[in-house]
């Protein structure tokens, strides 16, 4: 068997789990690009199979081959395996791109994860609230967040289970060491769907804007063994610091500075204990929940074990 | 639940001011510059940032030609020293205005610095100085308990390169710490027999 003909069996077998692959076709490819261009073997397999890549709307790592199997969303812990969920969609959000198809999230009993569906993909739209069972979509993570790409081989079928969508909340308690600059009074960039938060008065995308103000902490809450930085958006401000946005808004005028506002919220946070719940989205929590703790702890249990060391 | 896929900050580290006063010895982990500059401390564990809670008891303005604050900040096992200067802004005003005694939680960096007889002081340079109340300070110093136990758990631990080398630069006995452990946290207890017959009286500003 000549190499360009073992490659070509090699290529055949990498794609055939994905494609509706004919050897002749990826032999007479390699063929042209050696015989014809003079491109070396090595260079015209990485050039043919992109060609597959590309038509069936996957990335080269996603060829490594994985037993393909149904998963529950809170087992989804590593990137780049081919998977199986069946899912309700939680929500669809706008594509930020062209490239994209539908992007949003997917929920099961054990949690929910983001997903993607590439437009040149073509696949069947889904429907908000609807359960599917997605056949072959792949893992992805992202700053320690995972997510699911549907691809063009994504077999998707819509089933008539309910599903009681998991919330996979985080619970962290700690010390509220820092508050991060963009917090306090800020402002919004107004174009629809965007709503960046402006750098002196410009949007990065937008330009200057006439902006919207808004109420935002970025904080560091640390429990002296990690730190987790989490998103105070209005609401849970406002029941963080006891500041809501027309107070913020008229301390802002009195010192013609937004900045008092973030100075004042730190002087009423930093340093002290805070109970915070929601979900992790990249490396931050998005809190939905807030409470200062001010119950005493009993320091007995670990007076016990430091007395017995 | 830290996110280890992007340099992460690092823990504030709950330090009883004994033994942070005693962590003299500092290091860097790279050559740059602006690598971050730890302390070592006696229990077997890097700090570039601590997070302590305690009673604010003097404050002092000890700069010559600028403003530079001095403030001495009490916990069950001694007193720690903060210093703030012009780059502290924030952390100076506080020193500036609060009146003491009040309980303050500080966020800073350790700092160490050698006197004219060569003797090496410990200080810390706040991020921030925040007036916080009894139940926050008794949170914390059973909190610091809990993590000097955890550090001194490990100091003998398999591969804690930072507890052998603690054990190289420091003559102290770590079971100082355990003993300001106990002693920090039986003065809680007291603490709480003396409070709830006087609770009515205790609603101060």
């Amino acid at each position: 068997m000549s190499d360009i003909q073992t490659a070509a069996r090699d290529i055949h077998e990498e794609f055939t789990d994905h494609l509706d692959i004919d050897l002749e076709d990826v032999s007479a490819r390699l063929e042209r690009l050696v015989s014809e261009y003079k491109v070396p073997l090595s260079e015209a397999r990485r050039s043919v199979e992109n060609h597959y890549l590309d038509e069936a709307g996957l990335e080269r790592d996603d060829l490594a081959s994985g037993s393909e199997e149904e998963v529950s969303i809170a087992d989804v812990n590593q990137p780049e395996q081919w998977i199986s969920l069946t899912a309700q969609v939680v929500d669809l959000w706008n594509p930020r791109s062209d490239a994209v198809g539908q992007v949003g999230l997917l929920g099961d009993e054990t949690g929910t994860i983001k997903f993607t569906a590439w437009a040149k993909s073509d696949l069947e739209t889904l429907e908000e609230g609807s359960v599917y069972r997605l056949e072959n979509v792949v893992t992805d993570e992202y700053q320690g967040r995972y997510s699911v790409k549907l691809n063009k081989t994504t077999e998707i079928t819509e089933v008539e289970d309910e599903i009681e969508v998991g919330d996979d909340d985080s619970t962290m308690d700690g010390a509220l060491v820092d508050i991060q600059s963009g917090s306090g009074l800020i402002k919004r960039c107004p174009v629809e769907g965007c709503t960046r938060v402006l750098q002196n008065g410009r949007c990065s995308e937008h330009g200057d804007v006439e902006g919207e103000f808004d109420l935002r902490i970025k904080g560091v809450l640390d429990d002296g063994k990690s730190v987790q930085e989490v998103i105070f958006d209005h609401e849970m401000t406002e029941a963080l610091t006891g500041i809501d946005i027309e107070t913020a808004k008229e301390m802002a005028q009195d010192a013609l500075d937004t900045t008092v506002v973030a100075d004042e919220m730190e002087e009423t946070v930093l340093g002290r204990y805070y109970r915070v719940t929601g979900p992790v989205m990249g490396r931050y929590l998005l809190a939905n929940e807030v409470e200062e703790l001010t119950e005493p702890v009993d320091p007995d249990d670990v007076l016990i074990q430091a007395r017995s060391m | 639940m830290a996110d280890n896929t992007t340099p992460t900050r690092e823990p504030a580290r709950r330090v009883f001011a004994t033994e942070l006063n005693d962590a003299t010895f500092t290091f860097k982990e790279s050559e740059d510059d602006r690598a971050p500059v730890y302390v070592l401390l006696p229990t077997g564990e890097q700090a570039n940032r601590v997070f302590v809670v305690g009673t604010l008891t003097e404050t002092e303005d000890v700069g010559r030609d600028q403003e530079y604050w001095q403030g001495r900040v009490v916990d069950p096992t001694g007193t720690a020293f903060v210093y703030a200067g012009q780059y502290q802004p924030e952390a100076a005003g506080a020193l500036r205005e609060l009146e003491t005694p009040t309980y303050v939680a500080v966020v800073g960096k350790p700092r160490t610095y050698e006197t004219d007889d060569g003797t090496v002081n410990v200080s810390i340079r706040p991020e921030s100085i925040t007036v916080v109340d009894e139940s926050a300070r008794s949170r914390w110093v059973t909190e610091a308990a809990e993590r000097t136990l955890d550090r001194l758990g490990a100091l003998d631990s398999e591969g804690n390169e930072y507890g052998v080398r603690a054990q190289e630069e420091y003559d102290v006995d770590p079971s100082v710490y355990q003993s300001a452990v106990v002693e920090a946290l039986e003065s809680l207890d007291e603490l709480d027999a003396e409070a709830e017959p006087a609770e009515d009286l205790s609603s101060g500003p």
